[in-house]
């Protein structure tokens, strides 16, 4: 139980933290606007298919959360707090903060990603809401915990910026695949049961990627 | 925050044959030593021969390459997943969060640290300790590099541990700050153990055990 009260207040720290000092989030939200702005350019007008917009949708994401989620560690290490935290919290207790507000700033993001589309694009119509909500819940758990392990990682490399969607690309790309599929089904207006399949591949890859960072997480960490 | 709660005549830290390598650079070597209660342990050597890194895997938060410590508290040894609850640490690369205040400070990181043993009257009797109550207020950011240091004694004494470490304790202090170091010292050297790294000979003078560090002088 103590372990769960360490957790909450290292989210409640990380949030206090970013709401005064908006290492992340400022980023993030230009980041979204600005690809989305990109997109409706290249397009001059032209109404692309769900197949594409569901695609694009998630390229944003990734490339959003790629510009925002490393910050949870780099920052920690720029500001030379990596050594405070491991002096008062266990390796788990770190992890499970860090990915509890990295998974709350991808949902927040995908959030914000999902209405400008649907501002933007008429063709962006969500006719299955409980696939849709169920795979950008998913998704975002998926992107936090590839996103927290791999931050902690580059937090201790000097080419921080560069090697993050490096390394995480070829982590996430059955997530990518899976949820973009998912994502044109929702538009589509499909079945829940029709998509199952799909569900349980990305519960099985949020539960397995979760519990992989989580045991590499000590050694990370650590030195 | 009340006290660790037990007795601090039983704490016991053992290293035994402790190396370190930094890509595969040796740093220190078979270093080996055993510190009972109520000692103390001066830590020197040359810039570069690694105290600092001794003291952060004294402290649990690094590994060495080779060898092992080990902390027992009455007779049972101390889980390293339980050690931050028995060290504080004092360092001039450790630092606060900025964007807090220092009360901010304190009440965060303990409610990380032991979110049951949560204790306002301690936390005002440490930043008074280290005339930071007037400041409580005002962000880290605005403080000069003498405070942020008495503030970091307030966070590494705010359990009360029986080990304290502290990595060259009188950097950016001034006399009345130095002074409070030094009365930090005798109370911990009076209820637990002490480990101190430093060059400087005055502050080495303090602990009643000395070890050298570095490649060179095993």
């Amino acid at each position: 139980m103590n372990s769960i009260a360490s957790i909450r207040a290292m989210v409640a720290k990380d949030v206090k933290s970013e709401l005064r000092t908006r290492y992340a989030l400022n980023a993030l939200l230009m980041f979204v606007v600005t690809s989305v702005a990109t997109i409706v350019f290249a397009l001059r007008g032209d109404e692309p298919n769900i197949e594409i917009l569901s695609g694009m949708f998630w390229v944003v994401i990734f490339f959003t959360a790629m510009a925002g989620l490393s910050r949870i560690f780099v920052s920690e290490e720029e500001r030379g707090t990596t050594l405070t935290l491991q002096l008062v919290a266990s390796p788990s207790v770190v992890y499970f903060g860090k990915l509890i507000f990295n998974s709350g700033l991808t949902l927040l993001l995908s959030s914000a990603v999902t209405l400008l589309y649907v501002v933007v694009f008429p063709t962006f119509v969500i006719k299955s809401m409980s696939i849709f909500a169920c795979t950008v819940i998913l998704g975002s758990l998926g992107f936090a915990s590839a996103a927290t392990l791999i931050a902690a990682i580059i937090s201790k490399a000097n080419t921080k910026g560069t090697l993050y969607p490096v390394l995480s690309f070829p982590i996430l790309i059955p997530l990518l695949m899976t949820v973009m599929k998912l994502t044109s089904s929702s538009l589509e207006g499909n079945l829940f049961t029709a998509v199952l399949g799909e569900f349980q591949i990305l519960v099985s890859y949020v539960l397995v990627l979760t519990a992989g960072s989580h045991l590499l997480f000590d050694h990370v960490w650590k030195d | 925050m009340e006290g660790s709660g037990y007795s601090m005549n039983q704490v016991l830290i053992k290293a035994a044959n402790l190396s370190k390598d930094f890509n595969r650079r040796p740093v220190f070597r078979d270093i080996t030593f055993s510190l009972s209660a109520l000692s103390s342990l001066a830590i020197t050597g040359k810039n570069g021969a690694g105290k600092s890194t001794l003291s952060k895997i004294l402290a649990g938060v690094m590994s060495p390459t080779r060898g092992s410590v080990t902390y027992r508290l009455n007779d049972k040894q101390i889980d390293i997943e339980e050690l931050k609850h028995h060290i504080g640490f004092v360092s001039p690369y450790l630092n606060l969060y900025d964007e807090f205040t220092a009360l901010e400070n304190l009440q965060i990181l303990s409610k990380i640290h032991a979110p049951t043993r949560q204790n306002d009257v301690r936390t005002k009797e440490l930043l008074n300790s280290v005339n930071l109550w007037q400041r409580r207020d005002d962000p880290v950011s605005t403080f000069s590099s003498g405070m942020k240091q008495r503030l970091k004694y307030a966070f590494a004494l705010l359990h009360d541990p029986p080990i304290l470490i502290l990595d060259e304790p009188s950097s950016n202090l001034d006399e009345e700050g130095i002074e409070f170091v030094q009365s930090i010292v005798e109370q911990q050297k009076r209820k637990g153990i002490l480990i101190v790294a430093t060059n400087n000979q005055q502050e080495a003078g303090w602990c009643s055990q000395k070890i050298h560090v570095g490649i060179m002088s095993k």
